[in-house]
């Protein structure tokens, strides 16, 4: 049980979609709780720090940065009304144009390529197969360490002009180049690096294809069935539930990618601006400008951005997604 | 120190070549055939692991060699192990490296202390109490998990400033003791929903309280999803850079990720020795966190998505 399912069934239930399972949802109750109501002391108890923080660090927050995204605030003035300033200046921004351009290649290549590969993998790693676990860690590792500054160094030297890749490449004679410091390339290596951790998306498939059973297999090779046919007729459909699953994490997470890019461009989003993702540049705005009412304003466009993008996805679903239920 | 990841591949290889070799039994074509098959894939899949794990084994071997060899010799396997870039790259910046190390450390302590316990509060109350907006309140912290960071992180660092925060630990800690990462509360919930009513029905039947049914019977019976907790908050912390790189500005606060990431502008082209030597550094908690916590980081990423 996912977050994503778990929106899924309280949109539902908003539109009057079916009720959901017992048991599984937030606010159904078995009938035999009804009788003691009133937890409502012990509940806020419980809640408290957590609703402290909603108010202080997220919904208060957010709604200073609504405030500030119309105003000019450099953190030392205090800040000054412009109304849509922001925004109208977000549309003849150069720089900002192109850090959407950056952000959107990246996400619609390395995501669809990463749950490719994550899926491959996972197909190729069998119940019962001998050496899983021993694959499945080694597959898992770079996830844990992608994001990480060191693996973000790693990846600027290997794909530097005197990098690994040069190095390999020399040894067919194929003279190789500064991937990094080329503005054609320096965002494909970003997602290369985005590839390389598939192991995440790779293990919640491998759950996903422990969940068919093995009959569906076994009935379908009996009906003379072949393995491309059994892929595409039985673990596909019955994989869409997790596909959607890893596809809206997965580009929710990308668009916010930012580590990675600020180190191999040594935070200039460099070479030309080739690697400059929108987070990046958000950054330079408000914390290195402090610009930061024009940062605010980005910040909402983002979260429209990617409001959007679920929304899409939530709404593509109904066509590609089947769910067993 | 040398946990060499290198030789536990190695050590693999022959172990699963023995096992998928041809137990031969030419006449019976279709074992043969499935034999060579399984030998096939696994040669692939460990083929494709050390393509993997190739760079990860490369710096390692990198921050083993002297400077001018490292883009000159491909080989992993270091002619001399030299640990001079080790201590090099320890003492290269403003302070020494443990120092960003311990920072690292006091922020990831805080802040498990804090998913740990306001987490596991806030689990309680969803899933066990009856209050009113329940189902409200539960589908704003599920839509929380998905707000990008970008959208508060601008009067949250104006905030910090004015309460003069900027350069300490606390707009990293503080915001874990108030429970902000909601991703565990619903690990947390989910994990709590499976734990039979019965227990603490009968517990409330003797009197107990809900402090001491949490405190007595809901966490002990739940050390699989708050060792998951701590895992992910371990390595998710150690590993965090954008919002330590903004409320870290003085390079005695420095964490090791931030601190890791002046070698590029400081040093140029001329240290990469002590720069790998210090990455490798700061992956081994992360590497050791993967090794004793496998178990509960492929259970809770396979029922979460967490990574």
């Amino acid at each position: 049980m996912s977050v994503v399912s778990e929106l899924r069934r309280a949109a539902g239930a908003r539109r009057g979609g079916p009720p959901p399972t017992p048991g599984t949802s937030a606010g159904d109750e078995p009938p035999a709780r009804r009788r003691r109501r009133g937890d409502g002391r012990a509940a806020a108890l419980f809640l408290a720090p957590w609703f402290l923080g909603l108010v202080l660090i997220t919904l208060g927050p957010m709604a200073a940065s609504a405030y500030l995204s119309f105003t000019d605030y450099d953190l030392l003035q205090p800040p000054e009304w412009i109304g849509l300033d922001n925004y109208t200046r977000m549309l003849d921004d150069p720089r900002l144009h192109k850090s959407l351009v950056v952000t959107f290649t990246y996400v619609l290549t390395a995501v669809p390529l990463q749950l490719v590969v994550a899926l491959g993998l996972a197909m190729l790693l069998d119940r019962g197969m001998r050496g899983l676990a021993f694959y499945r860690s080694v597959f898992y590792l770079p996830s844990l360490l992608g994001g990480s500054v060191a693996v973000a160094i790693l990846w600027r030297e290997v794909f530097g002009v005197d990098g690994l890749v040069n190095a390999f490449l020399a040894l067919f004679g194929v003279e190789g180049q500064g991937w990094v410091s080329s503005p054609d390339t320096a965002l494909g290596t970003l997602v290369i690096l985005h590839v390389w951790t598939f192991g995440a998306p790779m293990i919640i498939f491998l759950a996903g294809l422990r969940q068919i059973p093995e009959m569906y297999y076994e009935a379908a090779s009996i009906d003379g069935a072949g393995r491309v046919r059994q892929f595409f007729s039985i673990t596909v459909p019955l994989l869409t539930p997790i596909i959607f699953f890893n596809l809206v994490l997965q580009v929710i997470g990308a668009f916010q990618s930012f580590t990675q890019a600020f180190v191999v461009s040594g935070g200039t989003g460099g070479p030309a601006d080739s690697t400059l993702f929108y987070t990046l540049y958000l950054y330079q705005k408000g914390f290195a400008s402090l610009d930061m009412g024009y940062a605010s304003a980005m910040a909402w466009l983002l979260l429209l951005i990617v409001g959007a993008m679920t929304a899409l996805n939530f709404l593509a679903s109904k066509y590609w997604v089947f769910y067993g239920d | 120190m040398r946990p060499d990841p290198a030789a536990g591949v190695h050590a693999s290889r022959p172990d699963s070549r023995t096992s998928s070799a041809p137990a031969p039994r030419p006449r019976r074509h279709p074992r043969w055939r499935g034999a060579v098959r399984s030998t096939a894939k696994h040669a692939g899949l460990i083929a494709l692991a050390l393509v993997m794990l190739y760079p990860l084994i490369w710096l390692l071997a990198s921050s083993l060699k002297p400077n001018d060899l490292i883009f000159r010799d491909l080989s992993v396997i270091p002619t001399d192990v030299d640990l001079s870039n080790y201590t090099d790259g320890w003492n290269a910046l403003t302070y020494p490296f443990g120092r960003y190390l311990l920072n690292s450390a006091v922020i990831v302590l805080g802040s498990l202390l804090g998913n740990l316990v306001a987490c596991s509060m806030a689990a309680y109350a969803f899933a066990r109490l009856e209050f009113r907006g329940r189902r409200l309140w539960f589908a704003i912290m599920l839509m929380s998990i998905m707000l990008p960071i970008h959208v508060i992180i601008v009067p949250q660092y104006v905030m910090f400033s004015r309460l003069e925060w900027i350069n300490t630990f606390l707009p990293l800690i503080v915001p874990k003791l108030l429970a902000t990462d909601a991703f565990f509360i619903f690990l947390m919930v989910q994990f709590f929903r499976g734990i039979p009513r019965e227990l603490d029905e009968a517990a409330r039947l003797d009197g107990c309280g809900h402090l001491r049914i949490y405190a007595r019977i809901m966490l002990p019976l739940s050390m699989p999803a708050l060792a998951t907790t701590a895992i992910f908050t371990f390595i998710w912390t150690w590993n965090d850079f954008f919002s330590q790189l903004i409320f870290l500005t003085k390079p005695s606060m420095y964490t090791a990720p931030v601190a890791l990431r002046t070698f590029l502008d400081s040093s140029g082209q001329s240290s990469w020795g002590p720069m790998f030597a210090m990455s490798i550094v700061t992956l081994v908690p992360v590497f050791l966190a993967f090794l004793f916590g496998q178990k509960y980081l492929v259970k809770g990423i396979a029922t979460t998505g967490i990574k």
